[in-house]
């Protein structure tokens, strides 16, 4: 297959962000692949607002969480065949101009999952309860996986097929950033971690609040270990 | 017969009763029913005899027999949560993958209508 014939989905989670979603629709314009917004039971006109842009649309009958949310996504992106997905959040963080960094490396076949990284040199601050929990995670993850992720709770992603495959099968409801990274390492696909550049948030505030940070940490804590006691989940070339 | 044994038995048998009823009315599944009925016939046997418990204690070295009582009451009452909790997890992940099911469903099937309504449109 040639590489101008490749089939790429961006998938843009949304909850209740309609008021970001033009900005990061035009902010894809130049994406060169299909748009897909699936709205987790958005209260608000996400999905109408996303239609008018001209974007795939698939609305979760209630809210799922992010995992399921882009779980959707790349339940559809494995029906529908694409050879990779992007994750861009719907809250605006993301940018566009640096989607070829974390596609770069799937497009050659160097990469399973690119994980778009504020920490490596190139990147830029984040708050210090983040940096911790970053750290924590970033300690286990290489010793559960022996991968070195230096910002290992990122959305900014970009999935192989092999990766939309695994993925589409399990995927954690809850905070799965930090989960899938072992789930793909420990099922022996190759994670790459690039540096990139965001923007803070155009509107709303972060999932992860102060008072559920310390769950958090627990239960990626807890999923990670029991993940590692599970043995290798190869998976299939078929 | 005191009032210790005609309050349990009481209790025990008025549980039994609504167990039946929730059944009868559809709001228990019979799996769990029998669970509950077991336990209500457990205890109505365990009013009736006393000397059941004494012996089952005493047999294991509890010199104080309600105590064995409140011992296997507790421990049984923690299995049945942790059986609630499995049950809760896979309904909860097939409640999740149905929802997305649905969610893909509805997707194809918008695609699909807005597909067919194209085609029947007459050439401009």
């Amino acid at each position: 297959m040639q590489r101008g014939d490749m089939k790429i989905l961006a998938i843009i989670p949304a909850y209740n962000e309609a008021d970001n979603l033009r900005a990061v629709i035009g902010d894809l314009r130049s994406f060169g692949g299909d748009l897909l917004v699936v709205n987790d039971g958005s209260t608000d006109q996400t999905a109408a607002v996303a239609k008018s842009l001209g974007a795939h649309v698939i609305s979760h009958p209630f809210n799922l969480g992010i995992g399921g949310t882009v779980q959707t996504g790349l339940k559809f992106a494995h029906e529908h065949d694409y050879d990779f997905a992007i994750q861009f959040d719907g809250d605006g963080q993301h940018r566009g101009d640096q989607i070829f960094k974390i596609v770069d490396l799937v497009k050659r076949g160097e990469a399973d999952l690119v994980i778009g990284s504020r920490t490596l040199p190139g990147g830029y601050k984040m708050g210090i309860t983040r940096w911790f929990g970053s750290r924590i995670f970033h300690c286990l993850i290489r010793f559960l996986s022996g991968q070195t992720i230096e910002d290992p709770t990122s959305g900014f992603r970009c999935y192989g097929k092999r990766t939309i495959r695994l993925f589409s099968r399990y995927y954690t409801d809850d905070y799965p950033e930090v989960e899938s990274i072992i789930t793909a390492a420990r099922s022996g696909l190759r994670v790459v971690e690039v540096p990139v550049l965001m923007r803070g948030r155009l509107s709303g505030n972060s999932s992860i609040t102060r008072r559920k940070s310390a769950y958090y940490m627990l239960k990626v804590t807890l999923a990670m270990v029991v993940d590692a006691m599970r043995g290798r989940q190869l998976i299939g070339e078929s | 017969m005191d009032w210790t044994k005609i309050v349990s038995l009481a209790l025990s048998t008025g549980i039994f009763a609504f167990v039946i009823w929730l059944v009868r009315e559809r709001r228990l599944r019979e799996k769990y029913a029998l669970l509950w009925l077991s336990t209500s016939l457990f205890i109505i046997l365990l009013t009736v005899s006393r000397r059941i418990l004494e012996v089952a204690a005493l047999s294991i070295g509890i010199f104080y027999p309600p105590s064995l009582l409140f011992l296997v009451g507790v421990l049984f009452l923690l299995m049945v949560s942790i059986g609630h909790s499995v049950t809760l997890s896979r309904l909860s992940e097939s409640n999740h993958n149905l929802a997305q099911e649905v969610a893909l469903l509805r997707k194809q099937l918008e695609d699909e209508t807005a597909k067919r309504e194209q085609g029947c449109k007459p050439a401009p």
